[in-house]
């Protein structure tokens, strides 16, 4: 019985806090475009800088 | 990664949608993102690629027309989709999403401590645990209940009942049971099954919101921009592009070729023609001259014109249509559908029961607690789990293997209506043939003439250039090199090759043959060639109209072209046909087969058929079809085949068929678990299992019409 008293709340607060996680990726539009997220790693953040007449 | 450049902060933003079907890769992206940052007054543009969509922030100065050609200069086709449609999508589904989460999570907890009390947990401690799940439980069921309830008070307000209402009365009853049970120390208590019921109708629910969501999707994304607005000339001789909305009776506007009309009126200025084909399903194109009245919605194909507008928004044709497609579409709003027929035999039958059992067991002398805990497993036992899950299970199945190919289903009432059909109406331009002119075969021009008329075809955008372009690049001929060519617009095209004059458009040799649809190609020195120019049948159109007629369904041609447009097409194909009917004679018609009990199926693409879309039974349109044909049409195909059609029905027929073996499952469990409710066997352990068990069988059973497009 008192493990019972520790583990129910932990059970539940786990689960909760998944729940809200669910409803604040679902709030901030993270579903909206899961395609365009796979491919968005492939883009480069900034444009490489052009350096004419510097060889490599 | 929002591109983001720097914009006056205290500027208020403005917000357009664009659909920009061609984006293909992470590349299109990252160009279209960055492309646009750097265009003054854009401050964010941000894609959206699986919906194929571009959000611009810019400043309010910038409009559609301009962002659009913003978006081509870098490379992508674009069209502005109106933000109101974007923001009704956002609502339903989310909405049940969350309120299936909610559920879910609530399952899952009450049912491990449900687990515990099943496996013999006593006294203290299955208490506390009917507690706990109590408590889990009751806001549990009074947010995701929430779509059932208002929708069982609505039906129950108006005097109808739905699935809705055993639904909500079965839940409500087994909480409220259940929480009495957990204040008597009771052993038995049923929130993991009054939660789980939830959860897996809610799972129904989500399936039938995001199907819907997905083809509107589609559906706007097809949706092209017919002419939202029109170049106004100003007193002082400048113009301004006004919104369709805005434009007033009075107003000039200047209609470039190619452009379509925004509002109805008269050629103030200017010669050329116009199709009609959208407004009137006639295929050949118009003359129109000074003093011609000319209306919203129709093509300029000639030189530019000048309209002085005689009506604007509500009052033009195409309003009009408008108003007769929305008395149209209440008939069809009445449709029930099965699920809800399904509900008016089984809800009062379920009630029955329950209240039977409970009267039973109160003769036979088990007191009111118990013959009440009986009628609540009764009720929890009937309550249309697999019933939920039966329709929507298998129409999105069969939805997404249609959309596979190439046919967007827009709600699962529309699969139900189409499996019914057993009469076909056909439109003709557009429809049945592609509604854009091929050329003629055999094609008329010399091998060795071919470059310098791909050459000519090439520098013009009207239909017939366009379509001789088409054939002959399709031969792979390689466009010769000509000189000083120049558009002379409505005319024709002219260039100069080795020192000779070549001329591709109307000459005087074409006057008089109003319903020909052809050019000419004129060489110095040579024979001149007239290139004939047809509307050409879909292709599968015979193979098609078989297969109708071994489903059964008798099909016709109801068209808004003259007689001698659509006998060639008629006798063809062997079909009857009422020629030039007028929306409101297409309207009739569809009510005169309807009034013979006939399920009508009517197939059309233009504005004129959008009352006859919205009145049929359930009504097709193909993706060349006019903005309102899409929108009033229950289903959209893709593509240049006709075949479609046919496919879309055998599918339809189908998910019936799967649907109809749903509920018998969904009733045979009812029969082996309802008695064994009615005698008082039935724990919630059993009715947990039973639960899951039916829907689990329902579901894969809505699994095998992966394949029903094939």
């Amino acid at each position: 019985m008192n493990g019972l008293s520790i583990l129910i709340p932990i059970a539940l607060l786990l689960g909760l806090s998944s729940l809200a996680a669910f409803f604040w990726a679902m709030r901030t539009g993270q579903f909206e475009d899961l395609d365009g997220a796979a491919l968005r790693i492939l883009i480069e953040d900034t444009p490489e800088p052009e350096e004419p007449g510097r060889a490599r | 990664m929002t591109a983001v450049t720097a914009i006056r902060p205290d500027a208020a933003l403005a917000e357009s949608l664009f659909s920009v079907p061609s984006l293909r890769c992470a590349g299109c992206i990252a160009k279209v993102e960055n492309g646009l940052a750097t265009v003054e007054g854009i401050a964010a543009a941000r894609v959206n690629f699986t919906a194929k969509r571009v959000r611009i922030a810019h400043d309010p100065a910038l409009d559609q027309p301009r962002l659009a050609a913003e978006i081509e200069r870098i490379g992508f086709a674009a069209e502005p989709i109106s933000s109101e449609i974007a923001r009704q999508e956002a609502g339903d589904s989310k909405r049940l999403i969350r309120a299936m989460a909610v559920a879910g999570f609530a399952m899952m907890n009450i049912m491990l401590l449900s687990v515990s009390v099943w496996s013999g947990a006593a006294g203290a401690t299955r208490d506390l645990f009917h507690w706990l799940s109590a408590m889990i439980a009751i806001p549990t069921v009074a947010y995701a209940g929430w779509p059932f309830f208002t929708s069982a008070w609505t039906a129950l307000r108006h005097g109808r009942t739905n699935m809705d209402v055993p639904i909500s009365i079965g839940v409500v009853l087994a909480t409220v049971m259940s929480l009495f049970e957990t204040f008597v120390s009771g052993p038995h208590a049923y929130f993991d099954g009054a939660v789980s019921l939830l959860f897996f109708l809610l799972v129904g629910r989500v399936l039938d919101s995001v199907m819907r969501d997905r083809a509107r999707d589609a559906v706007t994304a097809l949706l092209r921009q017919t002419a939202k607005g029109a170049l106004v000339l100003l007193a002082d001789g400048a113009s301004r592009w006004v919104d369709a909305v805005r434009i007033e009776p009075g107003m000039r506007m200047l209609v470039a070729s190619g452009e379509r009309l925004a509002a109805d009126g008269v050629i103030e200025a200017g010669r050329s023609s116009f199709d009609l084909s959208l407004l009137t399903g006639e295929s050949a194109p118009q003359p129109a001259s000074v003093g011609t009245s000319v209306h919203a919605g129709t093509l300029n194909l000639g030189a530019p014109v000048t309209v002085r507008v005689t009506a604007a928004g509500p009052d033009t044709v195409i309003a009009d249509i408008a108003r007769m497609m929305d008395n149209a579409a209440q008939a069809k709003s009445r449709y029930v559908r099965i699920a809800d027929r399904a509900a008016r035999y089984y809800a009062p039958a379920v009630h029955t029961l329950a209240f039977l059992s409970f009267v039973g067991w109160m003769i036979a002398g088990a007191g009111w607690h118990q013959s009440l805990m009986i009628a609540v497993a009764v009720l929890i036992i009937t309550c249309p789990c697999a019933l939920g899950l039966a329709v929507p299970a298998a129409q999105i199945v069969a939805a997404g293997a249609l959309g596979r190919a190439g046919i967007l289903i827009k709600d699962g009432s529309a699969l139900e209506r189409l499996a019914e059909v057993d009469r076909a109406l056909f439109d003709k331009t557009g429809t049945l043939t592609l509604g854009r002119p091929e050329v003629r075969e055999p094609l008329a021009i010399p091998e060795a003439h071919w470059p310098i008329a791909l050459a000519l075809a090439q520098a013009s955008r009207h239909p017939l250039a366009e379509a001789l372009r088409r054939r002959l690049s399709a031969e792979g001929v390689t466009a010769a090199e000509l000189e000083q060519i120049v558009e002379h617009p409505g005319e024709g095209v002219e260039g100069w090759f080795a020192g000779r004059r070549t001329w591709l458009g109307r000459d005087s040799a074409m006057e008089g043959l109003r319903d020909a649809i052809g050019t000419r190609l004129l060489i110095e020195g040579e024979e001149p060639v007239t290139i004939g120019f047809e509307d050409r049948l879909r292709s599968a159109v015979p193979e098609t109209l078989e297969r109708l007629r071994g489903l059964g369904i008798e099909a016709s041609i109801l068209s808004g072209d003259r007689a001698c447009a659509v006998a060639p097409v008629a006798k063809g194909l062997g079909l009857s046909a009422q020629t030039s009917a007028r929306p409101e004679d297409k309207l009739a018609a569809i009510g005169r087969y309807a009034g013979a009990g006939a399920k009508v199926l009517m197939v059309g693409d233009g504005l004129n058929d959008g009352p006859a879309l919205a009145a049929g039974h359930v009504s097709m349109a193909p993706a060349s079809a006019s903005d309102v044909g899409q929108t009033a049409a229950d289903a959209v195909f893709l593509g240049d085949s006709f075949a479609p059609v046919a496919t879309a029905i055998v599918a339809a027929r189908r998910t019936m068929r799967v649907v109809r073996q749903n509920f018998a499952i969904a009733v045979g469990y009812n029969v082996v678990a309802v008695p064994l409710a009615i005698v008082g066997l039935v724990t919630p352990l059993i009715a947990a299992l039973a639960m899951s068990g039916s829907s689990l069988i329902v579901i894969a059973n809505a699994l095998r019409l992966r394949g029903a497009a094939r």
